[in-house]
């Protein structure tokens, strides 16, 4: 008995030597594309993850591919949260993908270390000339251009339109939004027992605050000589001030939704306990997946302070400075984003082209329907924000701002105090 | 020395068990209930334990859009080969360190104590060069040997806890009936140490089938990729996610642990030493 079973035990670790054995046989072997005679191979890291997305980027390539065959593409997928990790690993171990897809406020960091190209020398003037310059300079540090933006996220108000019919509110056009006042008091008329005129929600709400903050001109990061500090004036408390009033002065916003992501508000709205949504673009994708049906909704434009202005974040396509093959990498980026493939991609991931052809295509090819008209016009408001160039935004906004405000909109410090830590925050990390 | 319990008491024993056993698998259920939602009734402001209109959708989309079926295969290869060699590594130096006290074992146990310290974040970076180096980067066998490797220290500690509690009496017994050292260990010692490497191989097992952070940033071909890098790809920007599949795969990526600890658990049972040294 005890002899039987000490040979499967050792029949066991036979297999399991062996099958290690077979295991190393499983993988590249690390094999360096410039040694090999074939065509040139390029690694592309993508972090789409919606399903129209993924399937837009994977035909993309699969076309590319099917269409230069001395050029292989090989699609990689990574993921929105380990993205940062894997990267700095990828680039401090030399073994970076060539292509790489992430945010405008996240790479500057790795631009400023030299792990980007400079994509501005690689591009075509034509290609450069679709996008914007203020977009552009989101992607800009110290003088390099270490990202194309192709995607942008912009903030507008997802509205249940039943609800809006039945308070007699008529909706605004593509190009004319509310104001904050007509936002607040329109949200106020929706407010009755059980219905809350709005939901924000303001689980992570630094970039939203920040972003938003430019309807009013409040920049919260000022630079001077070389030297970037936190102010908050008047300007920089307008929109927190306003979204805490709803919540708490007028109760026309759900004080529930504080804790919540933009997803999490979705069953409330489709109940009918919400009446506005103030979200990303992207919501849209959910209200055409999971909306109840019959259920009526409609994408109001971005409100409006002293102008419209939101900060871009856009997505980025970087080069890596390590790649061998910068070049064949650049004739792909013009490719993969002409006008026909970026309206395609923004289609899939529910946001806005940064090329302004791309962005007219995806308007001809939805009809502008689904708030793709109100996304379409949204774009013109975007631009690059001072925190979006702050070297410690990111620490400001984990260790001071994200917790600032959280406990102002829960009501547990003032405006004022909120003003102080912010400011404390900065001289701290800023120093 | 305790009397029988009373009716009641019983009853609160089970009450609290079943609350307990609830506690536990609530989440399995919800899991369970949540991949066969369609989209619509995931968004519910009441949401129901049950489907209304079950739907196997979610797992087509989990399965063709990220190829799961060959991460799980991947994941069960590399999860297999971890619990196989830790335990081959770690059952001669358990036994080792547990019978021949001597001052470089207590030191050995420290430093394996010590090395657990370490964060992952910390090493991820030498290691990826190591194996870069010797050219198992991108491979499944260099994913084994970090596991293996990572496994080993607590393998240790709880493989040589089992060897102690085996009476040296019956090595000495099977010694004086004529047994050789290695007679003793084949036919005494590893015998008896079957829950041990039992357990040590659950536990090899069952932190490689659930590791990521490695698997993400040493395997970048998308061919080798384990479950648990296929599954976060579910999981968008800020906490968003595709629940309905991300569900399903989850569910499936249980299964297997499931199974295996199903399979195993019953020899984790430590009874065949009872009455050993009696009489």
């Amino acid at each position: 008995m005890l002899r039987s079973r000490f040979r499967r035990l050792a029949a066991a670790a036979a297999v399991a030597v062996v099958g290690l054995g077979a295991l190393t046989a499983c993988g590249d072997g690390g094999g360096e594309d410039e040694t090999s005679s074939g065509p040139v191979k390029l690694r592309f890291l993508s972090l789409a993850w919606q399903k129209e997305s993924l399937q837009a980027n994977k035909d993309l390539v699969a076309k590319w591919n099917a269409e230069h065959p001395d050029i292989q593409v090989e699609y990689v997928q990574g993921d929105w949260n380990s993205i940062h990790d894997q990267l700095v690993t990828s680039f401090e171990g030399g073994d970076v993908a060539d292509i790489v897809h992430y945010e405008a406020s996240a790479i500057g960091e790795f631009s400023k270390q030299g792990y980007l190209a400079d994509v501005s020398k690689l591009l075509s003037d034509d290609f450069k000339g679709q996008i914007d310059q203020g977009v552009w300079d989101t992607a800009t540090f110290d003088d390099k251009v270490t990202g194309v933006p192709f995607l942008l996220e912009s903030q507008v108000v997802i509205a249940n339109k039943k609800l809006l019919d039945a308070a007699g509110i008529a909706v605004p056009p593509a190009d004319g939004g509310w104001t904050w006042d007509e936002f607040q008091a329109n949200a106020q008329k929706l407010t009755k027992p059980g219905q809350y005129g709005a939901a924000w929600a303001l689980k992570s709400p630094t970039n939203r605050v920040l972003n938003l903050a430019l309807n009013y001109d409040g920049k919260f990061f000022y630079s001077d000589g070389g030297k970037t500090e936190v102010k908050v004036g008047d300007a920089e408390k307008e929109v927190p001030k306003r979204i805490h009033d709803m919540i708490y002065t007028s109760k026309s916003a759900s004080p529930e939704a504080l804790g919540m992501s933009g997803a999490d508000t979705l069953p409330g709205f489709f109940g009918g306990k919400y009446a506005m949504l103030p979200g990303s673009v992207s919501l849209r994708q959910q209200m055409v997946e999971q909306a109840p049906a019959g259920f009526e909704w409609v994408t109001l434009p971005p409100i409006k302070g002293l102008s419209t202005k939101q900060a871009a974040n856009p997505q980025t396509l970087s080069i890596a400075e390590d790649s061998k093959h910068k070049k064949q990498a650049a004739q792909f980026l013009e490719w993969f984003l002409n006008p026909t493939n970026m309206a395609a991609l923004a289609k899939g991931d529910w946001l806005v082209p940064t090329g302004k052809q791309a962005n007219q295509e995806l308007v001809k090819l939805t009809n502008g329907k689904q708030g793709w008209d109100v996304a379409a016009d949204s774009a013109a408001d975007l631009t690059v924000a001072p925190f979006q160039k702050a070297d410690g935004y990111p620490e400001w906004k984990t260790k001071y701002a994200t917790p600032a405000l959280q406990q102002y909109f829960a009501n547990k410090i003032t405006l004022d105090q909120l003003g102080t830590q912010l400011v404390d925050g900065g001289k701290q990390v800023l120093r | 020395m305790f009397g029988k319990p009373s009716r009641t008491g019983r009853t609160l024993q089970y009450v609290a068990l079943t609350g307990y056993l609830i506690f536990l698998g609530f989440p399995l259920v919800w899991l369970l209930s949540t991949a066969f939602k369609p989209p619509r009734e995931l968004v519910q402001l009441h949401p129901t334990l049950i489907p209304s209109n079950p739907t196997v959708q979610n797992f087509v989309q989990a399965f063709t859009e990220q190829q799961l079926g060959r991460a799980a295969l991947n994941s069960l290869q590399v999860s297999l080969a971890s619990a196989v060699l830790t335990v081959l590594v770690a059952l001669p130096a358990s036994y080792a360190l547990a019978r021949f006290r001597t001052k470089l074992g207590t030191v050995a146990l420290g430093w394996v104590l010590l090395s657990q310290l370490f964060p992952f974040v910390l090493l991820i970076i030498p290691i990826f060069l190591i194996l870069r180096q010797v050219g198992l980067a991108n491979t499944h066998a260099g994913l084994v040997l970090i596991y293996v490797v990572w496994a080993l220290p607590f393998a240790l500690w709880m493989l040589q806890g089992f060897v102690r509690n085996i009476p040296r009496e019956l090595e000495e017994a099977a010694s004086v009936d004529g047994a050789s050292r290695l007679q003793v260990l084949r036919r005494v010692v590893f015998p008896l140490l079957a829950p041990g490497i039992v357990a040590t191989a659950l536990f090899s097992f069952i932190s490689a089938w659930n590791e990521f952070f490695f698997a993400l940033v040493l395997v970048k071909t998308p061919e080798l990729a384990t479950l648990p890098v296929a599954l976060a790809r579910f999981v968008g920007i800020e906490g968003t996610a595709r629940l309905g599949p991300l569900a399903a795969g989850s569910l499936l990526a249980t299964l297997p642990s499931l199974i295996f600890f199903a399979v195993m658990q019953r020899r984790l049972s430590s009874g065949s030493l009872a009455g050993a040294v009696k009489g």
